[in-house]
């Protein structure tokens, strides 16, 4: 019997898709590889989302089922549910994938309840054996890694951001427009409120500066915010429990077992001595940079480029360097 | 207001974690237990949800090892009034705990089920939003603020760049980010209060785990790299060396 298909859901916000949708299905490209077949998306969001949409072929997907109504200009668990119903009533499929991202987080247990099916979540890779997909997903933070498979199918999968980069390459997909009643839906979703200016989350950035203790004191974080602006839009904050739990930075910035395990392009550990929990939410980070003034640091255990000095010398003297090399290149 | 909070005993956050002989979980011995810490968080706002409310209950409830029953004891002592363990043996998969919650909460009177948003040890984050679903009910999950009044529920969850907002009446589903309180201490007057307790120990079957683990391994070991040098002067350096890797 052939495989069945990998179905990717496609997060949008604001009448766009958002960048892990194009990693979404970039994972259900990777995993449909392995088994040998086809791959499609669906998504939700309001009237004009459709030419969106058409965008995912791009990054491999065969069909894209649209779900376009007003109502889902917010996130819309329960007609996202039906919309994926719909869709498994008409094909087999092998695999769903969800970004692990705060919707796909929400949506993809629910969708696993509905389903009767399980769930790996947080995934960092992914295969397939016999026909069945394997995945690879950190426990403990990242202090152990599993390999884990499933007994019934589809397997239910949300893939970690930033590591299935949205890849290119040349295709087209056909779109196809299907009808969800908005309602009933057991909670109703009022939008999304943001700060005044809406800041890159911490698992989603590609450079993470994350700030330690060894900042002294929150006022400092000026020499922090300077660094993250030298280094471009694609850089935000990050910061140590210590700090947290002083509350000198919000939670949301948090980076370690209780806050939030990323894997960015480049990770700046500033003022960060490096203990276990910190370093379990960190250690997938590309490239790891610390600047400690103790050479002792276990940081510099796991970092693969450091200076050892007074940060409130080295990272002035950073942020101006990479304006620097940026200005003349 | 009645609540119940689902909570898990887990390895502290600062414990190592080694893999057992069979490969495939981790080695208990010498790692010290704790209540997870986003279930403290959910004990918490159920508690001041009662407190505020001047009356009501708050049960507590947790799948696992019989050696659970110290965090429910924990639980008791921070002010919850009953505590349910539904004692299994392995580690079940999300689905299969959500199952045996779903079974035990689905026939209790409650206004609110609250959850830590995800546990520290399998960090599955899914049980809640899964008990929902089987259970039929609204659901919010990692929120941070959350307000309660006339059966009417408006929770701030927290998403990229921002808070949700998401409203529903009662009975709902919560699962608690850090933020949303500070959890209290457990006081000595707690805690010898807590010995009167009820706390009830049920075997359960759980069903199939659906999610099979194949193998556990220690993370790849990163190599130790290069400190380019001390103080501001190592700064060109340092920029050299992250251009050459293409990171700027």
């Amino acid at each position: 019997m052939p495989a069945g298909r990998v179905l990717a859901f496609a997060e949008t916000r604001d009448s766009a898709l958002r960048p892990v949708a194009g990693e979404a299905v970039t994972a259900a490209r990777e995993l449909a590889e392995a088994l040998g077949s086809p791959v499609d998306a669906f998504l939700l969001g309001p009237p004009g989302i459709a030419r969106e949409a058409a965008g995912l072929g791009a990054y491999g997907a065969d069909r894209i089922f649209v779900a376009e109504n007003e109502a889902f200009s917010s996130y819309a668990p329960d007609a996202s549910l039906r919309l994926c119903a719909e869709i498994l009533g008409r094909e087999t499929y092998s695999a769903i994938i969800f970004p692990a991202s705060a919707q796909g987080k929400d949506l993809a247990p629910r969708a696993a309840a509905m389903l009767d099916r399980g769930l790996a979540t947080e995934v960092t890779g992914l295969g397939a054996e016999d026909g069945v997909p394997v995945a690879v997903r950190p426990v403990y933070a990242g202090k152990a890694i599993a390999r884990v498979t499933f007994t019934d199918l589809p397997a239910l999968i949300s893939v970690r951001p930033n590591v299935f980069r949205a890849v290119k390459r040349p295709g087209e997909g056909l779109v196809e427009s299907v009808e969800v009643a908005p309602e009933p839906s057991s909670q109703r979703v009022k939008g999304i409120e943001t700060g005044e200016r809406e800041t890159l989350d911490v698992s989603e950035a590609t450079v993470v500066v994350s700030g330690g203790r060894g900042m002294k004191d929150p006022k400092n974080w000026a020499v922090l915010e300077d660094l993250v602006d030298a280094l471009g839009e694609h850089a935000t904050l990050g910061a140590s429990r210590a700090v947290v739990d002083a509350g000198w930075r919000p939670h949301v910035e948090q980076v370690g077992q209780t806050g939030k395990v990323v894997s960015p392009t480049l990770y700046f550990a500033i003022g960060i001595s490096g203990a276990i929990q910190h370093l379990a939410g960190m250690r997938t980070a590309k490239t790891i940079v610390a600047i400690n003034k103790d050479a002792e640091a276990p940081i510099f255990q796991i970092a693969d480029l450091g200076i050892v000095g007074d940060l409130f010398e080295v990272v002035p003297a950073l942020a101006a360097e990479i304006r620097r090399v940026h200005a003349e290149s | 207001m009645k609540s119940i909070v689902c909570i898990k005993r887990v390895p502290d956050s600062e414990a190592r974690i080694r893999i057992a002989g069979d490969g495939r979980s981790i080695d208990p011995s010498g790692v010290k237990h704790v209540m997870n810490p986003y279930d403290e968080v959910a004990l918490e706002e159920a508690l001041r949800l009662k407190e505020a409310a001047g009356e009501g209950s708050v049960t507590v409830v947790s799948v696992g090892p019989e050696a659970s029953k110290e965090i429910l004891r924990t639980a008791l002592a921070m002010g919850a009034d009953d505590a349910v363990l539904l004692q299994c043996a392995g580690s079940p998969d999300g689905l299969a705990i959500a199952r045996a919650l779903a079974a035990e909460i689905g026939g209790r009177e409650r206004d609110l089920v609250l959850f830590g948003k995800q546990a520290i040890d399998d960090d599955n984050m899914q049980v809640p939003a899964m008990v929902a679903e089987l259970l039929h009910l609204p659901c919010a999950t990692v929120v941070v603020e959350l307000e309660i009044a006339d059966g009417h529920a408006v929770a701030r969850r927290e998403v990229e760049g921002g808070h949700e907002v998401i409203e529903f009446d009662l009975p709902g589903v919560v699962s608690a980010q850090k933020g949303l309180n500070e959890p209290r201490y457990p006081s000595l007057k707690g805690i010898m209060a807590a010995k009167k307790k009820p706390l009830e120990v049920r075997d359960v079957e759980l069903p199939e785990s659906k999610v099979q683990i194949l193998s556990l391994e220690e993370p790849p070991a990163r190599q130790s790299g290069d400190v380019v040098g001390g103080g501001a002067e190592a700064v060109p350096e340092l920029v050299r060396r992250l251009r050459e890797r293409a990171l700027l």
